[in-house]
This record gives C-alpha cells, structure tokens and sequence, in this order.
C-alpha cells in the first residue's frame, strides 16, 4: 500500500526495505520527467522510489592507486614504470598511483596510464619496472616482473575530478583547426563538440546536492563504487561542481573503462559513471524532472589561447543533441565527445542492481558545501610579455621602395626580416632575405617591395604572452613577427633569437 | 559506384578524366583529387551500370583503377559511439541511430580521412 507516504516525504530506510522486498520502482532519469509532467509531483513522489543516472565520457583526472607486494629481497620504489608508464612512488615501498593521462616513455600519445588500466582490467599482462638507492632495510635496488591484475595486492581506482555538473560546449572562431580536448575543433567556427549526457547525468539531476555527497554508492566502471566528495576544482556556487569517486578497480569492466587519445592532446580515459537518486522528498522529485530542455551550456570559443575564453551563447543539450545548431546565424554541425548510449547502459544497468537488490543506497554522510567556488592561480611570477624581450629598434621599408633598396637595409640591418609599411606607415607586409633573394636570382618586371612582399603577415602585440607568440612562430613555421600597437604601426620585432635568451635555448634562430 | 584512380605522369600524358568522358561519354563526378608533380589519384563516382566502361577506359589511358567499397573501417569493438567523428566529416557521412549508435553511410564518404584523425578511441581506419 503506497498511501503511507502521506507525509510528503519517505526515508532512506524505507526505500530500502522496499529495495530489499523488490517492490521500488525504479526509473532512469530519461524516464522520469513524462512521469512526473503524467502523474504530478505528489503521486510521482508516492510512485517512484529511485532513478539512476549515467554518464560515459571523457574523464582526465582519473587514475589508480597499486600495491604490488613485497619483493625478495624487498625494494623501496622511488620511480614506477607500468609498461613504461611512469606512476608516482613517492608513496612507500610498493604503492604507486597511476594516473589516466599519463603517457608511456616510448610510445607517446598511442599509449598511457588510461591503457595501462584498460589492459588490466581486459586482463592482460603489464611489465612493472621500478628502481631504489637501496637502504638497510630495503636492499633491492631494481625490479622488473610481469604481472596480472590478480596479483596485486589491491588495485583502487581513484578519480580526483569526475562527473562535471556541467561542462562547456566548444567551437573554434580561428582560421586553422585546433586540435583540442573537447576534440577536433574545425576552422571559422566549423562545428560545435560538447560532452556530458545531459538528462541523465548525475550532478544536473541533483544540482542542490540532497542525495549526492560523500558514501554514496555509485555505478564506477562497471562495478560498483563511491562517492568519496566533492572533486578537486569542485564549484558548486557557480554550477561546476566535480566529484571524486573511487571503487575496486579488480571488478570494473572494459565495457566502461575505455581509453582514448585526443589527437594533438593526449591520453585520457572514458568512465562510465551512474549514480542512483532516492526520491526521498518534492525537491529530488522536482530535480530528476529535468529534460534536456531545461540544462543550458555556454559554447566557449576555444580560438582564445587565454584562461578566460569568450562564451559565444548559451545553449540547451536539446539543440546540442540535435545535431545541428544555429551560431551567429549561421548552421553549424555539432559532436558530441560522450557516449549517450553508454550513459543510457551506466543507467539501465544500475537500474537492474538497484532492482535485483543488489546495491544499498545511503544518503550523503558530509553534504557538498554548496558555497564552495574556485579561483583562478595565484601568479607571484607574472609570465613575460613580448614587450619585454621585443627589439625595440626596427629597421622598416615602404611598399613603393626598390628591391634593391630592401637589400641594402637587410645588410645593413643585420636582419632577415623588414616589416613594410604603407605611406601612413601602418605594417601593410613583410620581406625576408629570402624574398629579396629570390627577386634577384629571377628578375623579371618585380622591382617595388610591393611586388615580393607577403601581404598575410603574422603579428603579435606588446602585451602577449610570450608563449603565445612562440607558438605563433612554430605553427607558422617562422622566424620574427612584427609587434603591432592597436593603430597596426611596428613598435618592435620579436626573433626566435629573443625568445631563445628568454625560454633557455629552445627558440633559437 | 567509387572508383580510386591512380597514374603517374610517366605512364599518362594526357588530361585523362576529361579524356574518359569525352570517349565513354560518361558523367564522371570528382569527389577528390590529390595531384602532385610526378603522380596523381582521383576518387571519382560514377553510375553503377557504367563503371565497367569507365574502368577499362581508364586502365587503357595507363591509370590503374580499383573500386571502393567500405572505404572505412569501423571497429565495432572500440567504437563506443561518441559521435567524435560526425561534426568533422565534410559529407555527413556520420549520424546517431534512433537508439544512438553511430552509423556510417558509406557511399557518401570521400576518404578525406579527418574522422580517423578525430577517433579517440582509434575505432576508424581505411581500408588498405
């Protein structure tokens, strides 16, 4: 008889109990909504016992926690390698911590931490190598063994920073492709990726924390786990907040625990990940009737190589989902980077263990402070600006000038690189050695600077970072680049020569 | 039907795609053409009912020709339906199922290569 619930709210114990008789009604967070908007909040209260979320996507900050075993005679392992995979030993004698994004030594981004745990849970066999200066009472000094996840000690997934509450959609306004962790980003805003499963993930079907918190037990990989608090960088007053999960990494299932790498980018892990909600009362009722409608995401330009990138417009998953959005009137193909049709199986099947009686649920032993924020670094050494290590004298030349005149400045100069300017004397092109080379050894009508200078030029502005600007003459595959002030007139030069006194040789000319 | 040719300019002289319709008569569509000093391929569709003709045309201009089907392979195994690949595919030959699973209409992709590029999950490769 469901009439006992007339207080308008039900406890913990009494979903569990009817867990345990196998009368809860269990629904996904995809199914609750129609029964809500059907039955109204008070008889959905009465009717659903509890719906699970999922999500499958992209998790970077993840990685596990080992211990090998003893060694005869014993070893204290300062530095860990699991299939050339480097793990942190700086915790005592046979423990190390893998984490996902690490990459191999000699394999590079075809191989990390994430694959590392893949192949152990697929059961296969890594090499574990680690080294030690050797003490009295650890006397090794070197290991090298094969081993199969059975043989260790305790394998303890351990992700810092899961299940964003909600994570940006990403697009690219510059004119080359960016290759990112939000994946491929095409030019002049060519497509839109997002991740996260929208209706059914976790934190939006909860996003006042009342059943989310510590010692909630969770769907983590295929096995069953838990929600240790909130995650590293968590920010629950602006929306963002993270959890860190952990469980028994010798249950998981290669089914979702995947890894991946982003070309360009590197090594991660895709986790699957679904936690069950108790409908304990009218707010977790009135948060599980969220659609994809209702979760909103800023489409961020990822063009801008700084911190705080521009959002282009908020957007709901509803519009992502369908494929094609509309951006700056403009149609424009979206991809999603998370797997809804894992995040609908994390789902499903924890609805099954919840239906079986196979999973406990528990409400939050410490609650999620939902004033928590966080901040940006604190920078006690600002990086350097171009205008600080920029050539101040510039040796310039104007479009209507000889070649043969651009050829004596280089001389003179002592440089490959002359901007030109027009008769208001803004940068209108640039000449190089080569250039003026090259006019010589084929002359034909080409006299003016005009007629060999390259009109697209590459710049940068006093206030840049130099990294950027470093980057800039790397992907350009140049030497210098004009520094510009807003009205485009050349205030200085920048040089490979300039950056490799700054960055310690890796910039010379 | 697709058709890959492949020819070096020691062996062809001559514009052979134009060549190939002026003789079959032929509408020959040009999907993709990679043209370089010394050598050339051009993936080209064509109506089924003519390929046979516009094959035997080409070989006899010196290109050597081999059909495409199922340019792309997916691994069903590793693919876990993200949908990573569909937004970079220039001919939308990437979509979500009802049920979202990712399908791949094969005869539309022009071998471009970008979703091999874009697989996290190193499902997609081309066929040798």
């Amino acid at each position: 008889m469901r009439d006992k619930y007339s207080t308008m709210e039900k406890s913990i114990d009494e979903i569990n109990t009817r867990i345990h008789d196998g009368n809860a009604r269990v629904v996904t967070a995809e199914e609750m909504p129609d029964i809500v908007a059907e039955l109204g909040e008070e008889a959905a209260l009465r009717e659903v016992d509890v719906v699970t979320t999922g999500t499958f996507g992209a998790m970077c900050s993840s990685g596990a926690f080992f211990n090998f075993g003893h060694a005869d005679p014993p070893i204290r392992m300062e530095r860990v390698w699991l299939n050339d995979v480097e793990a942190y030993g700086g915790i005592a004698a046979v423990d190390a911590y893998i984490g996902a994004t690490q990459q191999s030594t000699t394999q590079g981004d075809r191989y990390g931490g994430a694959h590392v745990i893949e192949d152990l849970i697929s059961g296969r066999s890594i090499e574990l190598r680690a080294i030690s200066r050797g003490t009295d009472c650890y006397p090794r000094r070197t290991v090298t063994t094969n081993l199969l996840l059975e043989d260790f000690n305790d394998a303890t997934m351990l992700n810092p920073r899961n299940a964003y509450q909600c994570y940006n959609a990403a697009t690219n306004s510059t004119d080359r492709i960016l290759h990112t962790y939000m994946g491929t980003l095409l030019p002049n805003c060519g497509n839109v990726s997002y991740s996260g499963a929208g209706v059914l993930s976790p934190l939006a079907n909860d996003p006042t924390y009342r059943v989310i918190g510590s010692g909630v037990p969770i769907f983590l990989g295929g096995a069953q786990g838990m929600i240790v608090g909130e995650g590293t960088q968590s920010s629950p007053a602006t929306g963002f907040a993270t959890l860190m999960t952990t469980g028994d990494l010798t249950r998981m299932s290669p089914d979702y625990i995947r890894a991946a790498t982003f070309q360009g980018y590197g090594v991660t892990m895709y986790v699957g990940l679904g936690v069950p909600l108790p409908v304990t009362d009218l707010t977790v009722v009135r948060s599980t009737a969220v659609r994809d409608e209702d979760l909103t995401t800023g489409i961020v330009d990822y063009g801008v190589p700084y911190r705080d990138r521009p959002t282009l417009r908020r957007i709901s998953y509803a519009e992502l989902k369908s494929g094609r959005i509309e951006l700056d009137g403009e149609e424009v193909k979206t991809s999603s980077l998370s797997s809804y049709r894992k995040a609908r199986e994390v789902a499903e099947t924890l609805k099954n263990w919840v239906e079986m009686g196979s999973i406990d649920l528990a409400l939050p032993t410490r609650r999620v402070d939902r004033t928590r924020r966080t901040h940006p670094m604190r920078e006690t050494n600002l990086v350097p600006r171009v205008r600080e290590v920029m050539e101040t004298k510039v040796v310039c030349i104007t479009e209507d000038e000889p070649i043969t005149e651009a050829a004596l400045k280089l001389l003179r100069g002592e440089t490959n690189h002359l901007p030109v300017l027009n008769g208001d004397h803004r940068l209108v092109g640039i000449v190089t050695t080569y250039d003026v080379t090259k006019a010589v050894a084929r002359p034909d009508d080409r006299v003016a600077v005009r007629d060999v200078m390259t009109r697209k030029v590459v710049r940068t502005t006093p206030e840049e970072a130099v990294d950027i600007a470093a980057q800039k003459l790397d992907r350009n595959n140049i030497s210098a680049l004009p520094v510009v002030d807003p009205q485009n007139r050349v205030i200085g030069m920048l040089t490979a020569l300039n950056l490799g006194k700054l960055l310690g040789g890796r910039w010379k000319a | 039907m697709k058709l890959m040719v492949s020819f070096s300019r020691k062996k062809v002289s001559e514009p052979i795609i134009a060549r190939a319709v002026m003789d079959t008569g032929v509408l020959i569509n040009v999907e993709r053409a990679r043209i370089e000093p010394t050598e050339g391929d051009v993936l080209i569709d064509v109506p089924d009912e003519s390929a046979r003709t516009v094959c035997m045309k080409m070989r006899e201009l010196g290109a050597t020709v081999s059909v495409l089907r199922d340019a792309i392979i997916r691994d069903e195994d590793e693919c876990v339906d993200c949908g990573a690949c569909i937004s970079v595919c220039p001919q939308e030959a990437f979509s979500f199922d009802s049920d979202w699973k990712l399908s791949l209409d094969q005869p539309r992709c022009v071998l471009c290569g970008r979703c091999i590029q874009a697989c996290p999950h190193g499902a997609l490769s081309l066929q040798k």
